[in-house]
């Protein structure tokens, strides 16, 4: 249980998406207009990652890993067919993603025009792959962790968009240079952020 | 196709020259920000990541505009990513052929560019709706603004951030403090948030030229 809330606890702070490995950044910066529109997008991604990194999870531990076959016969030992992984990632997450675009189109149709071309671009919202790739990485001991690893994973992302949509509110209504304005500070506000989020790396829990 | 237009008709070059400028995939359109920000510490991955993504994007604009009236609307997206995916694996091929050692150093953000929502957000927005030709030059125009973009961020990162250009040494080293002068790199310019920045004044420069652009 604690081991959980650590991976909980690191994959939103210290190994911020947004921060830390700045995946994702596309839609972070094209959708953060709105408080509203960054919670709803958020709020999908958080979705998608919970689902797509424990189902890669097992597609990895049972089907692509060196090995992972021997459940079918003791004849797959040696069978690895881990370099499938980045298409069968993809395919995974291309298929949640079509799902979440028509729930969201058929119950929640004012979000869905909001939201617009960013919706079907959450498949290719690198922090979705970077998550899969991470868990990967990471190789966790059981399907309990990578779901928590995805769901603090999205958080993270979650709670980034809609701190910069908070300050981009705000900055609205201080004097910004015309040219400066909406994407151009956006991209200077996010550095400042990076930078200061440079500073939870290297924490250890 | 009845009404014959020229191949290079007004309308379609503005299709190459747009996205160079008033329709940038990055300043404007905020297409792509993830591998501009991963690629460009240094100039030469910058160019080659460049070419391989106009490569795909050109290519996969024209598969994608020959299929348009036959792919179903639901399973879009999967055909899409299948046609880029397939088309990243060619490039990676092609780099690891002929430059090897790029494509080493560039490794993880090859296969990236199927994640590059540069490509997906031109197949959506353009190449499903027109015929190949303009989605082709669409494809070309759009790659060479991101390309644009890239060169100048890498260039501002290498010149500062390592003091070379190329790979070749630009500021002398007896400038530098180790030998008796008085010069550092900036290592900051390194890290990715410097990117952000970098790319925050790239906008500010590029909008007080294209008053246009100003969003308010």
């Amino acid at each position: 249980m604690e081991n959980l809330i650590n991976i909980f606890i690191k994959s939103i702070f210290i190994e911020n998406m947004v921060f830390a490995y700045f995946l994702g950044m596309c839609s972070y910066l094209a959708v953060s207009k709105s408080v509203k529109t960054a919670t709803g997008l958020g709020l999908a991604v958080i979705f998608v990652l919970g689902i797509t990194v424990p189902v890669d999870y097992l597609l990895e531990n049972y089907v692509l890993k060196e090995g992972a076959l021997t459940w079918l016969s003791p004849t797959f030992g040696n069978v690895d067919l881990s370099f499938l992984s980045f298409i069968m990632f993809i395919a995974v997450i291309a298929s949640m993603v079509q799902l979440v675009e028509m729930v969201v189109e058929k119950f929640a149709p004012v979000l869905y025009t909001q939201l617009g071309i960013f919706l079907p671009l959450i498949a290719v919202n690198c922090a979705i792959l970077g998550g899969s790739l991470f868990m990967q990485q990471k190789a966790f001991l059981n399907i309990g962790e990578a779901s928590v690893y995805g769901l603090g994973s999205g958080v993270g992302w979650f709670l980034a968009i809609v701190g910069i949509a908070a300050i981009r509110e705000k900055i609205e209504y201080s004097h910004v240079p015309g040219p400066l304005k909406g994407l151009g500070i956006t991209f200077i506000v996010t550095g400042l952020m990076g930078l200061a989020f440079m500073g939870f790396m290297g924490i250890k829990l | 196709m009845s009404d014959k237009e020229p191949l290079f008709s007004k309308k379609n070059l503005k299709l190459l020259s747009d996205p160079l400028d008033s329709s940038n995939p990055i300043t404007v359109q905020v297409l792509g920000i993830c591998s501009a920000l991963a690629v460009t510490a240094q100039l030469k991955p910058s160019v080659v990541m460049s070419l391989s993504v106009m490569a795909v994007l050109a290519f996969a604009n024209v598969i994608i505009s020959l299929l348009r009236n036959t792919i179903p609307n639901r399973i879009r997206i999967i055909v899409q990513l299948v046609v880029i995916a397939a088309l990243v694996i060619l490039v990676d091929q092609v780099l690891k052929a002929f430059v090897y050692d790029v494509s080493k150093q560039l490794s993880v953000f090859v296969g990236l560019i199927i994640t590059n929502c540069i490509i997906m957000g031109r197949l959506e927005a353009f190449a499903l709706g027109n015929k190949p030709w303009p989605s082709f030059l669409d494809g070309i125009g759009n790659a060479a603004g991101y390309g644009a973009i890239l060169v100048i961020v890498g260039f501002f990162r290498e010149l500062f951030g390592s003091g070379t250009l190329w790979g070749f040494r630009i500021i002398p080293e007896s400038w530098y403090i180790e030998n008796g002068g008085f010069y550092a790199n900036n290592g900051m310019m390194i890290l990715p948030p410097m990117a952000l920045i970098t790319v925050g004044a790239i906008i500010w420069v590029q909008r007080s030229r294209n008053r246009k652009l100003i969003e308010d």
